[in-house]
């Protein structure tokens, strides 16, 4: 045999990824063989059917079969504002869909993204101090999804395992996975989930002290905002002190901002890493190096499967530019699809426009639907036995805290699984409802818990917190034996 | 003082991006067509104190990952930079130029030059793009029935019809076997869905082999001299290392086995694992076509030696001369009676190339068979990562292998589509290869397949010195001079590398027909000129 499992690069034996890992797969085998199966293991609206929206679609539909826009009758199925917007998007291709565009996306798109981003930071042009806030399209670079985007950034960013990455715990295991593949260290530093997962400044300098203890040249931090799986929505004082940390620490910050439209409570509302960091002013406007990130997956968008993403560098020296351009060529280009639904995204229709009404009850309806579940799901756990539940503030995801009793350890041990696996496990086989173990995203030593979705339907919500609850009281009842619980 | 200066670099660098007066892009452009390394207008300010100095931030030129620095892809590289700067300027500047427009010939990107795409295809993706079309009567008088019944078809195998969602890592069930029954048909040999791993194009299938293979630069790759750089980039941003073998010019680009066991024992005695063989058939750039019997020694070469077979086969639909046809390793092997137990086998496909010429719709898959089960958990893991490619692209990759077949209401005007642009796309390979014959100094292998050209240009000693003088190597040297008199991007063949000492250059045989005469005459015209000034 050519290749053995032996010889296989040790980086990619090391790396995990549990959201697609042994539960996922477990409840694919329970599908084949007919049961029911609630899959919330992943960020995937429109698996759960949430509709996608349908400005885009047509738009799309017609930059697909160009030719329709030359039939007479294309109006008596698309109205004239789709119509027109797929004509302003082919003419900034050049051949199509199916032309290789720039490697860095279509310039006319990176164009949409840039004003948009200076419009969601408050500083819509023209405007009055070009120096002071400004967003270059020559630094947006279009991705196929925004996985892609960190995996380019950090490819750029790790030399080898003596480069350290900080990650908040619990984290999306995209960092993890990458950083791992990449052959550099994760530095974790540990978000307080009796603050509602908090980001205190001491566990990051303490983190970074201990690396460094160890010999690790700690390059980069990434934050999640909102959070994966947490949910938290930071403040902008927080974000201060966080761009202040990479200041001094000369850290790259990296801001996956990909659920900036996912926020269910009004006390923090979205804020950018770039827009705190340029209101900062110098010296940290001008030296903080930041890759901001966003994508088509999430929002009220939801459009997983187009695979669109793009980052903004910001203090980016242009020959790093360079190099990080030069790798993108090597992928020759991001599919164009979804560079017309990021554009689509960035500047949706507008008030007078045929489409704006049904875009805006559409984008809201899912919103405010969102905003409920959300709280439907947190109640829903918080009135279980043994599990605690932090607010989902925003993204699309609840990670209740489940507090397993001894006899539930000992089970999981005798059967040779970590304990959250065991207990997802049996979830799964009882339920259907497909969860992801909250060590697939790290947790404290003993402290567990799992990642489910926010994204069953409304009305099958009430249903499957029944039932997820009629599962949990039974366990926590079955392994219950007064010895005192696993908690932080 | 460091923020005035940073201000300072900011501006001028914002300059240059804004449209210039031509004088000063006449000095831009001498600075730029005199430096070797890969440039940009910033690197002018590079020397700038505080605008790209290694002092206080984290990543810097000096600081980032050495192998980013080392890859190269010259396909989209320092000429096509040049072309874009020059294209940029013809829109302002339209008398300062001996041509009025650029025509890349630089990559295989054929719906940039007009090809039409296959409307069948493209009628099957709208209506899968806007599902709610197949609700209303009127779209039956918008599109063919055929569409409309394979768009339902697609759907149905698609949970809960939703082409927005993330699919299965390796792609949608019912998409992976309409392929696998497409490469059955192909072959003769039956193929396994669940050995079909859907991309976003090829390419991420070929670094996915790389990252799994390479772990060290003492873990080797044969590759193809002359090459596709996606293979030289990914070795190196993997950290491996290339283990060269060299196809024969004079006898049409010939593989020779004798030549591949050489490479591998000189890699064996620097130390060298090898652990596969890259084989691009049709051959980019060199557009040979492999006899079947090169291919079985080839396969027996990989089993002995213990090799993984990549078998780049995107141009499988690009065969242009009748005495040569494509086969793939996978029949090959198979109809020598190896099985999953006697060969490790990886085969590439594109939806980027053939006659529906897709590229910018990233769609592809790598078809992995002679693997243990847990090396394909370890793939499997590895795609899950980036969850999955796609959508579109993969209803596209199931189109391109179950495309019509007769009897089908699309058929005909499929079949003329199709027949059209692989016909003509022969024409021009003949056309163009005849034409690169003529120049003094030029030899051209035929192109049997792909989408390319790759002559040898014979320079003479005077334009070899000129190119040292003016530290670019002297294809490059050339191609540059040829782009500044005629508009027309090419890549030197140092890009995909040649036998140390001869030079060649690549060119597509993409541009539309009607352009051809006139390309043929400015590349004639302009190599006179180029001989006159440098012949020996």
């Amino acid at each position: 045999m050519a290749l053995e499992y032996d010889s296989l690069n040790e980086n990619v034996k090391k790396c995990q990824y549990a959201v697609r890992g042994e539960l996922y797969l477990r409840a694919s085998e329970l599908q084949k063989e007919g049961k029911k199966i609630i899959f919330t293991n992943v960020g995937n609206p429109h698996a759960l059917g949430q509709k996608p929206l349908t400005f885009p679609r047509q738009v799309v539909a017609l930059c697909q079969a160009p030719f329709l826009l030359d039939n007479p009758n294309v109006g008596m199925l698309f109205p004239a504002d789709a119509i027109a917007r797929a004509k302003h998007y082919l003419s900034l291709t050049s051949g199509g869909l199916g032309a290789y565009s720039d490697s860095r996306g279509l310039p006319g798109v990176r164009k949409e993204v840039a004003e948009f981003i200076e419009r969601r930071d408050g500083y819509p042009r023209p405007c009055a101090s070009y120096l002071s806030y400004h967003s270059d399209p020559e630094l947006i670079f279009l991705t196929d999804g925004a996985s892609k985007g960190v995996m380019q950034i950090l490819n750029c960013v790790i030399r080898g395992a003596g480069d350290g990455i900080l990650v908040p715990v619990p984290q999306y295991p995209l960092y993890s996975a990458t950083i791992s593949l990449l052959g550099g260290s994760l530095v974790p530093y540990y978000l307080d989930e009796s603050e509602n997962w908090g980001l205190d400044v001491n566990n990051l300098k303490q983190s970074v002290a201990q690396a460094r203890s160890q010999g690790i040249s700690v390059r980069a931090m990434v934050i999640i905002n909102p959070g994966n799986p947490t949910g938290q929505c930071l403040s902008e004082a927080n974000l201060r002190e966080i761009l202040r940390f990479c200041y001094n620490e000369k850290l790259v910050l990296l801001g996956d901002e990909v659920y900036q439209q996912n926020i269910y409570q009004d006390e923090r509302p979205f804020i950018s890493s770039k827009k705190v960091l340029m209101d900062m002013g110098s010296p940290f406007s001008k030296e903080v190096q930041l890759v901001s990130f966003h994508t088509v997956s999430k929002g009220y968008w939801g459009e997983c499967g187009q695979r669109g993403g793009y980052f903004e560098m910001t203090n980016f020296p242009p020959r790093v530019v360079e190099e990080i351009y030069k790798v993108a060529s090597i992928a020759l280009s991001p599919n164009v699809s979804a560079q017309i639904f990021m554009g689509l995204m960035v500047n949706p229709p507008k008030p007078g426009d045929i489409s704006y009404d049904q875009f805006t009850r559409e984008s809201k309806g899912i919103l405010e639907s969102l905003r409920r579940r959300a709280k439907i799901m947190t109640d829903g756990f918080n009135s279980c036995k043994n599990v605690v539940c932090n607010f989902t503030e925003g993204a699309m995801y609840s990670f209740p805290q489940i507090r397993l009793p001894p006899g539930a350890l000992q089970a999981a041990k005798q059967a040779g699984k970590v304990p959250d696996v065991f207990y997802c496990l049996k979830l799964l086989e009882a339920t259907g409802i497909s969860t992801v173990p909250g060590s697939g995203f790290g947790q404290k030593e003993g402290v567990f818990h799992l990642r489910t979705t926010i994204l069953p339907a409304e009305e099958e919500m009430p249903e499957i917190m029944d039932s997820f609850k009629k599962f949990n009281d039974a366990f926590m009842t079955q392994y219950d034996n007064n010895f005192g619980y696993s908690r932080m | 003082m460091r923020r005035f200066v940073i201000g300072q670099a900011k501006n001028l660098i914002d300059q240059t991006r804004r449209p210039r007066p031509h004088h000063n892009n006449i000095r831009l452009l001498s600075l730029l067509a005199s430096d070797p390394i890969p440039v940009s207008s910033s690197r002018l300010f590079s020397d700038m104190p505080g605008s790209d100095s290694s002092s206080s931030l984290p990543v810097t030129i000096d600081s980032i990952n050495p192998n980013v620095l080392k890859c190269e892809y010259a396909v989209r590289g320092e000429i096509v930079n040049i072309a874009q700067k020059l294209q940029d300027d013809l829109k302002i500047n339209k008398d300062a130029y001996p041509f009025d427009e650029i025509i890349y010939c630089n990559i295989g990107n054929p719906q940039s030059l007009s090809q039409q795409p296959i409307t069948f295809f493209r009628e099957v993706l709208a209506l899968c793009s806007h599902t709610a079309l197949l609700d209303r009567d009127e779209t039956h008088a918008l599109f063919s029935a055929d569409s409309i019944a394979r768009a339902w078809k697609i759907l149905d195998q698609i949970p809960g019809k939703a082409t927005g969602a993330y699919s299965h890592s390796q792609g949608i069930k019912g998409l992976r076997d309409a392929i696998a029954a497409g490469i059955e048909a192909r072959d003769g040999f039956p193929a396994d869905p669940n050995d079909i791993f859907m991309t976003d194009g090829a390419s991420p299938g070929v670094h996915m082999m790389m990252q799994l293979l390479i772990s060290s630069e003492k873990d080797g790759i044969l590759c193809p001299i002359p090459q596709y750089p996606l293979y030289s980039a990914s070795i190196a941003l993997h950290g491996g290392s290339l283990v060269p073998y060299y196809l024969d010019e004079a006898s049409g680009w010939g593989l020779e086995i004798s030549e591949l066991k050489k490479q591998l024992e000189d890699a064996k005695s620097k130390g060298i694992t090898v652990r596969a063989l890259a084989v691009i058939n049709p051959g980019n750039p060199t557009g040979q076509v492999l006899s079947e019997e090169n291919q079985r020694d080839i396969v027996d070469f990989c089993k002995k030696e213990g090799l993984v077979l990549l078998a780049d086969e995107v141009y499988q639909e690009n065969v242009y001369v009748p005495d040569k046809k494509f086969h793939s390793f996978k029949k090959v092997a198979r109809s020598m009676g190896y099985g999953e137990k006697d060969i490790s086998l990886v085969s590439f496909q594109s939806i980027s190339k053939g006659y529906y010429g897709e590229c910018g719709k990233r769609g592809g898959y790598m078809e992995v068979t002679g693997f243990t089960s847990d090396v394909r958990e370890q793939i499997y893991k590895v795609a899950s990562v980036n969850l999955c490619s796609n959508i579109s692209g993969q209803i596209l990759a199931s189109l391109v292998m179950s495309p019509p077949k007769p009897g089908d209401e699309s058929y005909e005007s499929y079949i003329a589509e199709k027949e059209g642009i692989l016909s003509s796309m022969a024409r021009r390979a003949k056309t163009l290869e005849e034409a690169l014959n003529k120049l003094e100094g030029i030899t051209c292998n035929r192109a049997e397949g792909a989408m390319y050209l790759f002559p040898c240009i014979n320079l003479p000693q005077k334009a070899i010195a000129a190119a040292e003088a003016a530290k670019t190597a002297p294809d490059t040297f050339y191609c540059k001079r040829l782009l500044n008199a005629t508009g027309i991007v090419l890549v030197p063949g140092s890009g995909f590398r040649q036998v140390p000492g001869t030079w060649h250059f690549r060119c597509t045989i993409l541009p539309q027909e009607d352009k051809i005469p006139a390309i043929v005459n400015r590349l004639t015209e302009f190599h006179k000129s180029f001989m006159d000034e440098f012949r020996d």
